[in-house]
């Protein structure tokens, strides 16, 4: 009997969060549900989420690793748009989308490496020098676009469109991508030593490294990781639109954030849940667009975005404070 | 006797404080060597110089009568040193199993963990080790564990790895009697089966019960090496730790 328990509150011990940010989710949809039943059942106000959620999940899920890891990044906004931006400005010029999309993922990885570096190395705050990052590069954009979109029609004709972005029987391609990116992301966070090595160095970094871990590699790579997620979001975005717009990703930075933390992964480092995330996602998304399904005005959204964090920090602190 | 591992006048500075000055100390296969000294002696930098997790700005490092270079600390983990530090290097967020593992963990192709095979060799070395709650196992979180039980979750790492030194820094510090024997009995068991120990201690009397050799370490320098059978009594060892250290 005592072993069940043992492997019962081991389960939670592992799951909780997970478990924690699916019951904010249901609870969500029952209030929704009862609160506006004529909206719920509309089937466009879940098409809307389900444009929304997997650019959501591209940039929240990688997010996961890093602040498991211990640091945190606020310039995936900005590398959002740089991605996007080296992607349209290629496909404007005549290269083979693939190679641009390539080259954008590349450009993020980029971005991450040289953010985590300078923060690893140089020992700064990851809060206050990716904040730094964030503006700086979103400057650059503005400069080097003369704060001008760009359209890029020519895009739709090209095989990449349809298996990335298109429609498969009324569902947008990019569901079933976010779909394998989460499954792949659960693996490697929870199963393969990349994951394992993110927790530990976030869990206690002296210690990591007495155990011959690579704590700034292991950094590096998670900023890197998060690089390469904004980059997918932000050229995924700019197909769906056929439009790079040199102030996008702005609005999904506190939203990525928000589902970060709604979602069950702790601030302080070493846990996290990709699970969770992804609920999280769903709980921003369904925010953010059943406020206007349901008819009420556009700035009940903020309110309820703030509300929802809250509650759902109270609500993981359910499952206790930091262990040292 | 093969060396297993030796520094050759190391030197290592912090800023301008010289913590390790020209020290050299080597471990043979088989044998318990103690490590003694005052607070501040610099003996948790030789520690860590040793193990890898500090590297020496001067001096050598052999490991098996071959130098080796950019010494660190995944190189001593391949090379067959463990080490139970001082403050156990656990994370306590993450279960028993990954703290075993922790940095060698059993990896399929790609990089991806063996966890089946990991939870049964943890669960395995729990017993070994003798845990006596029946609510521990290798999945609870180290969080949850007691000070002693924690320093086993250290111990079974390195027991795991079988390693050829096991490095076992201030290891009965706060632990009860019942479990200082048991890191006793540990001790003598990998001296049994021809594996080394580098014991580091405060208390004299557990040193000298277990050690085949002392190095007495005073402000960052080795100033007396001694065996076991020079002298007769740990009383005797003291004063001969009082007497050197500040008369050179």
């Amino acid at each position: 009997m005592s072993n069940n328990n043992s492997y019962l509150s081991n389960y939670f011990h592992r799951n909780g969060r997970a478990l924690g940010s699916i019951g904010y989710f249901v609870l969500l949809m029952v209030i929704f549900l009862v609160g506006a039943p004529e909206a719920w059942i509309r089937p466009n106000l879940h098409q809307s989420v389900f444009v929304m959620m997997p650019t959501l999940i591209f940039l929240t899920i990688p997010l996961v690793f890093l602040v498991a890891s211990g640091e945190i990044d606020l310039s995936f906004a900005s590398t959002y748009a740089v991605a996007a931006y080296v992607f349209a400005l290629l496909v404007k010029n005549g290269v083979d989308p693939a190679i641009c999309l390539v080259l954008g993922i590349f450009t993020g990885a980029a971005i991450g490496a040289l953010v985590g570096t300078l923060i690893v190395v140089f020992r700064l705050s990851s809060l206050v020098a990716s904040l730094g990052v964030l503006f700086l590069l979103r400057g650059v954009i503005l400069l080097l676009s003369n704060s001008r979109s760009i359209t890029i029609m020519e895009v739709e004709s090209h095989w990449i469109y349809p298996l990335l972005v298109g429609n498969f029987y009324g569902f947008p391609m990019q569901i079933f991508w976010a779909a394998i990116f989460v499954i792949f992301c659960y693996y490697f966070f929870n199963k393969h030593v990349f994951g394992i090595h993110i927790q530990h160095v976030g869990d206690n970094s002296v210690s990591a490294e007495q155990m011959g871990i690579n704590v700034n590699a292991v950094k590096i790579k998670a900023f890197m990781f998060v690089g390469i997620g904004s980059a997918i979001g932000g050229i995924f975005t700019t197909m769906i639109t056929y439009t790079f717009f040199p102030t996008q990703g702005f609005g999904y930075l506190l939203l990525a954030l928000a589902a970060v933390f709604v979602g069950g992964t702790p601030y302080w480092g070493g846990l996290g849940t990709i699970i969770g995330a992804v609920f999280g996602v769903g709980i921003i998304a369904y925010m953010e667009i059943g406020i206007i399904a349901i008819g009420w005005s556009g700035e009940w959204r903020q309110f309820f975005n703030g509300l929802i964090i809250l509650l759902a920090l109270l609500g993981h602190r359910l499952h206790g404070e930091r262990v040292r | 006797m093969e060396n297993i591992i030796e520094l050759d006048n190391v030197t290592k500075r912090f800023g301008g404080i010289t913590a390790l000055n020209k020290a050299s100390l080597k471990v043979t296969r088989g044998e318990v060597v103690g490590l003694i000294g005052d607070n501040g002696a610099g003996k948790s930098t030789l520690i860590k110089t040793l193990v890898g997790v500090y590297s020496p700005d001067e001096g050598d490092i052999l490991i098996r009568g071959k130098k080796v270079n950019a010494w660190n600390a995944l190189k001593a983990r391949e090379s067959g040193i463990e080490t139970v530090f001082q403050d156990r290097a656990l994370t306590p967020q993450q279960s028993i199993v990954k703290n075993i593992f922790m940095g060698k963990e059993l990896r399929y192709p790609f990089g991806f963990i063996k966890e089946k095979e990991q939870i049964f060799e943890a669960n395995r070395l729990i017993r070994e080790i003798g845990f006596t709650s029946k609510l521990i196992n290798a999945e609870s979180p180290v969080g949850n564990l007691s000070g002693g039980e924690r320093q086993g979750v250290a111990i079974a790492r390195a027991i795991y790895n079988k390693a050829e030194l096991i490095v076992l820094d201030e290891p009965t510090n706060n632990l009860s009697l019942n479990e200082t024997q048991k890191v006793f009995d540990f001790v003598l068991n990998v001296k049994k089966s021809n594996r080394s120990v580098l014991f580091i201690g405060h208390n004299i009397y557990h040193v000298y019960d277990i050690s085949d050799r002392f190095v007495i370490l005073d402000r960052g320098e080795v100033v007396h090496q001694l065996n076991k059978n020079d002298i007769s009594t740990p009383e005797e060892l003291m004063k001969i730790m009082r007497d050197t250290i500040g008369a050179h």
